[in-house]
């Protein structure tokens, strides 16, 4: 199986798109010549041209709003927000206009928009440049919410955003970008709602989304070479949330940990651990535990910024505490 | 280079025919949102309503002057403009009533009439949250190459809002197929606009991002019809969308209730003695008390039916609330 970093299976999903459909087209800050600031769209200008492949102004209520309205008409757009915390500026039009057309209207409209963002901490951004704020989006009746964390499922998730005939908000992690990961030689769409184990194991299921998986992936390693069991699971789509794949792995290790690199306190942590106390109460034996950042807007300094986001030692320390309780 | 004109050139003069076509449908406007208004008083209608008394020759005007493929998106104010469009007055009574019968089944309301087959892509009730969407239609019009319009509906208090310039913007970069038509009636709810604007003459937002702009006489309806046809063949010449400054009165309160202790009461019943768009087509085309009376009896008696058929029509099921979250 062929190769691709997490950021050229962004691209590959976009190119074959555009390559069969007329009616997908790119839109968003510096991501024509530029290529993107995380260099996700390199290139794509000189295949496709300026038409398609279209940057904008600083104006994210409008990128995301045009696309809601080339969507109406059943194109199939791709609009980049550059950084998530750029989202808050277009939260209008996908709060109350891209989730609420298809119900407002009786059914009568749809909006097939992807709205593609990436964020995260690790390279000291400072505070407004590195938010996870996928939970906020969850919440929203309307809405997809995708968040792969392989070059595999970024690249046949993407493809199943832009075909699916609803707004999507499709998160990507900065620090995923230049991970290699093996690809099917053929893109292969990946179903909404399907999450996927990414290790198995038998003492603790570990929910996890975006970068830290990986980090769970390591935690995993290190939990075995103290005798200790872990499963992986990464949804992949928080919305749609595969909720049969979770409450069936908690109910087989009985014992669950979620972590992502949003602050815990009203992260998708919290909605994952009502699942699993709802779907799999009787069958759990320690409480269940969160791992997300700390309370506070991150800080500049490297120091800080490391203490305040987890990693793979937040991780193996929630584990242990899970077993500990039994 | 942008440029303000003042009196657009009618190339297509309406006959009296069709003027006479254009006033009934502007009393039917008329007749059917004092119906509304007498039905929310007396309790039937759920929720809140505005209506756009005073304004109808804009929305007669404006969809006079367009053609069948053409779209329009509106604002909390759109029984007009949907009436205008080609939907029936059943299908938007049935929708106050919140009925399966109504243009959006009951799940959308006064704020959000659509009616896709009729090229009404939604009204909208957050102030300004339209226009970008118009943008983007415009948009993917110029990407088919299909030579439509789609026109924004916006009311002057629209124009301070950060969507508004962000989506003008781009429509002009981009010199998107699309009609902004500002309908300047002067108040942005209670606020006038000596509160809510620093200058008087909106056309200068418009023509600030290179943009053509008409201004136009909202109580006119020739006039209003006039600078849509040349706004329209402008526009889906690919020369880029034109923004129409329509100065309009709404002769009534911001919503069905509104005591408008804001607002002078010598000067509301100023203007709805003189501006009455109504009144002035029936001035201009000499209308007899009969032939009135015989076009009144005809629409009100439309209106009276859509509000029968609105009460003989379906209650939805309380969880089919549940059944257009997703495509």
């Amino acid at each position: 199986m062929p190769e691709l970093t997490y950021r050229e299976a962004v691209r590959d999903a976009l190119s074959t798109a555009m390559r069969q459909d007329e009616d997908v087209f790119i839109m968003g800050e510096d991501i024509a010549e530029m290529g993107g600031s995380m260099g996700v769209t390199q290139g794509m200008l000189a295949e496709f041209g300026a038409e398609r492949v279209r940057n904008t102004p600083i104006s994210e209520m409008a990128i995301v709003g045009t696309g809601i309205g080339a969507a109406m008409q059943g194109m199939r757009p791709v609009v980049e927000i550059m950084y998530q915390d750029f989202l808050t500026l277009s939260m209008e039009q996908l709060v109350n206009q891209a989730a609420k057309h298809r119900t407002m209207s009786g059914g009568q409209l749809k909006v097939p928009l992807t709205i593609r963002t990436q964020g995260g901490a690790g390279w000291s951004p400072g505070a407004q440049h590195a938010q996870q704020l996928e939970s906020w989006f969850v919440h929203v009746p309307g809405l997809k919410v995708a968040y792969p964390s392989t070059p595999e499922d970024v690249r046949g998730l993407l493809w199943s955003s832009i075909y699916d005939d609803n707004p999507v908000v499709f998160f990507e992690h900065r620090l995923l970008y230049p991970l290699k990961g093996e690809v099917p030689e053929q893109l292969e769409p990946i179903p909404f709602g399907k999450a996927r184990i990414m290790r198995e194991g038998s003492d603790v299921t570990v929910i996890a989304i975006g970068r830290m998986v990986p980090e769970s992936l390591e935690a995993a390693e290190q939990a075995e070479a103290e005798g200790i069991s872990v499963e992986v699971l990464d949804p992949r789509t928080l919305l749609p949330l595969d909720e049969e794949a979770i409450i069936r792995s908690v109910q087989k290790t009985n014992r669950c940990v979620t972590a992502h690199e949003a602050v815990t306190r009203g992260g998708f942590g919290a909605e994952l651990t009502a699942v699993v106390q709802h779907g799999a109460f009787d069958y759990l034996d320690a409480p269940i535990e969160r791992v997300g950042a700390k309370f506070a807007p991150l800080a500049f300094a490297p120091a800080m910024e490391q203490w305040v986001v987890p990693h793979a030692a937040d991780v193996l320390a929630a584990i242990k505490r899970t077993v500990a309780r039994s | 280079m942008a440029q303000v004109e003042r009196k657009p050139r009618a190339d297509e003069a309406l006959s009296d025919e069709r003027l006479r076509e254009l006033f009934r449908e502007m009393l039917l406007i008329r007749r059917f949102e004092e119906k509304v208004e007498e039905r929310f008083r007396a309790g039937e209608l759920p929720g809140f309503l505005h209506v756009a008394i005073g304004q109808e020759a804009v929305a007669a005007g404006v969809m006079a002057g367009l053609e069948a493929d053409d779209t329009i998106m509106s604002t909390h104010r759109a029984h007009g403009h949907t009436l205008a469009k080609g939907t029936h007055p059943n299908a938007i009574m049935a929708e106050l009533y919140g009925k399966l019968e109504g243009c959006s089944q009951g799940y959308g309301g006064s704020m959000h009439l659509y009616d896709l087959e009729r090229g009404m892509l939604g009204a909208n009730a957050v102030v300004g949250g339209g226009l970008p969407q118009v943008t983007g239609t415009a948009l993917a019009y110029k990407f088919r190459k299909q030579p439509r319009v789609c026109v924004a509906f916006f009311g002057d208090g629209a124009t301070n809002t950060g969507v508004f310039h962000e989506s003008l913007n781009l429509a002009q970069l981009w010199k998107v197929p699309a009609l902004f038509v500002l309908e300047v009636n002067g108040w942005a709810e209670s606020t006038p606009m000596s509160q809510h604007a620093p200058i008087e003459d909106m056309s200068k937002r418009a023509v600030a991002f290179g943009m053509r702009s008409i201004d136009v006489d909202g109580q006119d309806v020739e006039a209003v019809y006039a600078a849509t046809r040349e706004a329209r063949a402008y526009a889906v010449s690919g020369e880029g969308p034109v923004f129409l400054n329509v100065r309009t009165h709404r002769l009534v309160g911001h919503y069905i209730g509104d005591p408008q202790v804001y607002r002078e009461k010598d000067e509301l019943a100023e203007e709805r003695e003189t501006k009455d768009p109504i009144e002035l087509l029936r001035a201009r085309l000499e209308l007899s008390d009969e032939e009135l009376e015989s076009i009144d009896t005809e629409v009100t008696g439309i209106v009276e039916a859509s509000v029968e058929f609105a009460k003989a029509g379906t209650d939805p099921k309380p969880e089919d609330a549940l059944k257009y979250v997703y495509a």
